[in-house]
């Protein structure tokens, strides 16, 4: 490797002012190992979904950066996250993938780990270790802080990390569209079955900037467009509620996260969308209704995908799903695709979008086949060391985006950038690499953790 | 495997599914995606499940169960169509040049033939694949599998109303599924 980069260098690499960030962050792999300790040891990741583990025994193995936890539901009912990793010598103490278990056995030596992560079996542990080992000391290595947001399961392995809640901060309204019901019910969703798990040859970047809001790449689709796939067999969705809506990119720099959506007039009505079926058309404008009667003002507010930085990603509607760019190399991505229902609609419905789901989405999808291949190539032609000379070009929108935003009466938070007219902008990815760069840069959380001083909130970089 | 008491009406008849088999494959390989459609039913369904690893006694949860759970592949003769439609576009970057692609068909099991291997109306079959698939430059992926399909007689010719793909791979190694298995 040629260079090996010192903290206060990375943000040279993210060039705020002039809208540019270096290939190197995406391809050099020494900044790729300083990640995994910078990132992925620091931030919140999505683990996923309650239910995914209903029942006391209850284990779904996930990822948190490079490593394999377990997700597990002990038999008192607590959720709990461990590192999938025995604490005698290591081996992983679960290769499935899901399922439900009193105990994790491991097969190499045969300790035993509890539910709830307690070490209770030890062979020979009267002869061999004279009943001296203090079984209380090691129990599997469990992340520090947890939480279930709406059903959500997040983890940090950073015990000074600020709650869930303000890590996410204002951004809190955008999540909420993914995790609640399409009425708004608080919470409403459930995982269908099957987690999409697949190799992406990226660096986990590509998707997660992607996803913050690209609307930019749309000649990436133009031939799932011109096929149709939408719910309507039209376009990839049904976007007859975006009619007369305002297009906001909306990120928030101090945190990283960011989204695109859609803001309809002040005097928008619920439309009728998903027409091909009585049933399903019904269940989505009664729930549009609900939703408007429940939420007010918000219900103009309409989700498009976004990115909870680091690498968790998600469609808030259409169709619904979390995606995590688990990283795997510079070079390579291993995505996890979930997809969300409302658990309260009609099994006619839950059928008609698991099929738009499978058609959109992942590496069957017609969709997202052509993003792959574009975040493929574009790392691969970013690796050589004439390519690695120069830097992306960020300068979209530059210096048009504002904190105060505000329409028909309806603060919008976040540092927004109004791309109705424009039709695109990058800010989001602004924001997103200004945070990648605190990361990279911040010794701790008290540095991190900038909107407790006031800065960082105003930015529009 | 049907029981043969008619062996050599099975023999044909088995000879006759393989050249079906490799004539279908020749279509796919040479891309000639419209006419590999007309192969299939009206009613065809296509299912690829995902594939779980699972603890011993709990087999039946290995695959992701069709018309249930998120599959690779879960649909019929509409959405295969516009993925069709998807690679004649021209503009479908993920085949964009086209990759070059080479199915090997092999182990070829009869498992049932109505009503009789003698005269059929259906066949249901097993059999093995190798797909490969190289593109671009150096891009390579190699996907093995076990497949059974059910074929029906209609005007004289076999067409496939039922294809279930077994793949041996749990993360999928490939960045995409944009050819047909």
């Amino acid at each position: 490797m040629a260079i090996t980069f010192q903290p206060s260098a990375y943000s040279g690499l993210v060039d705020q002012d002039n809208g540019m960030v270096s290939r190197e962050i995406f391809v050099n792999a020494d900044i790729y190992a300083e990640e995994q300790e910078r990132i992925f040891t620091r931030a919140w990741l999505f683990v996923g979904h309650e239910s995914q583990i209903a029942k006391p025994g209850d284990f779904f193995v996930s990822s948190m950066g490079e490593e394999s936890v377990i997700l597990c539901r002990d038999r008192q009912g607590e959720i709990h996250v461990f590192l999938n990793s025995c604490m005698h010598r290591g081996m992983k103490v679960c290769r499935y993938d899901e399922g439900n278990t009193p105990i994790f056995t491991c097969p190499y030596h045969g300790w035993s780990f509890a539910t709830d992560g307690a070490l209770v079996g030890v062979p020979f542990y009267k002869d061999a270790y004279h009943e001296e080992l203090d079984k209380s000391q090691w129990g599997l290595i469990r992340v520090p802080r947890m939480t279930n947001y709406k059903g959500g399961i997040w983890a940090t392995w950073d015990e000074n990390a600020p709650d869930f809640l303000e890590y996410i901060g204002d951004f809190r309204t955008y999540l909420d569209i993914l995790f609640d019901g399409w009425d708004g019910a608080e919470g409403g969703t459930e995982v269908i079955g099957g987690i999409e798990k697949w190799l992406v040859p990226s660096n986990w970047k590509f998707p997660a900037e992607n996803f913050i809001g690209d609307r930019y790449h749309n000649i990436s689709h133009r031939s799932v467009d011109l096929v149709g796939i939408g719910p309507s067999g039209q376009g990839r969705r049904d976007t007859r509620e975006r009619d007369n809506a305002r297009a906001l990119d909306i990120s928030f720099p101090e945190r990283g996260h960011g989204t695109i959506v859609f803001l309809r007039p002040a005097d928008a009505q619920p439309v009728p969308s998903y027409q091909n079926d009585p049933v399903i058309a019904d269940y989505f404008y009664q729930s549009e209704i609900a939703r408007k009667e429940r939420q007010g003002e918000l219900w103009r507010i309409l989700g498009g995908p976004g990115t909870i930085f680091p690498n968790m990603s998600y469609l808030p509607r259409q169709p619904r799903s979390i995606a995590v760019w688990h990283p795997r190399g510079p070079d390579q991505t291993e995505v996890w695709r979930w997809f969300l229902v409302d658990s309260a609609a009609p099994p006619e419905v839950k059928e008609f979008l698991r099929q738009y789901y499978i058609r959109y989405s992942g590496p069957s999808g017609l969709t997202e086949q052509d993003d792959m291949e574009n975040w493929n190539y574009a790392h691969a032609a970013s690796r050589g060391a004439m390519a690695r000379r120069h830097h992306y070009n960020y300068q979209m929108g530059m210096g048009h985006a504002v904190t105060d935003f505000e329409d028909g009466g309806l603060r919008i938070p976040g540092t927004v950038l109004d791309v109705t007219k424009a039709r695109a902008g990058e800010q989001n990815q602004r924001s997103f690499y200004t945070r990648w760069a605190d990361f990279m840069a911040a010794r701790d959380w008290d540095e991190l953790a900038g909107w407790r001083r006031g800065n960082g909130s105003g930015s529009t970089c | 495997m049907v029981v043969a008491n008619d062996p050599l009406a099975l023999l044909l008849l088995k000879q006759d599914v393989e050249t079906f088999l490799y004539h279908e494959a020749n279509l796919l390989d040479d891309r000639r995606y419209e006419e590999w459609l007309e192969l299939l039913t009206d009613d065809v369904r296509y299912w690829v499940p995902m594939r779980r690893n699972v603890k011993f006694g709990e087999l039946e949860r290995e695959f992701t169960r069709e018309g249930q759970d998120i599959n690779w592949f879960d649909e019929g003769k509409d959405t295969l169509t516009r993925r069709v439609n998807q690679i004649l576009t021209g503009v479908h970057w993920a085949e964009e040049p086209l990759s070059r692609i080479a199915h090997m068909v092999t182990n070829v099991e009869i498992l049932e033939a109505t009503p009789t291997p003698a005269e059929p109306e259906t066949v249901s079959l097993r059999c093995r694949f190798i797909i490969y698939r190289n593109r671009v430059a150096t891009e390579t992926d190699i996907l093995v599998g076990r497949r059974e399909d059910m074929l029906r007689r209609a005007d004289g010719q076999w067409r496939i109303a039922q294809r279930q793909v077994f793949l041996d791979q749990n993360v999928l190694l490939a960045k995409n599924l944009t050819f047909f298995f």
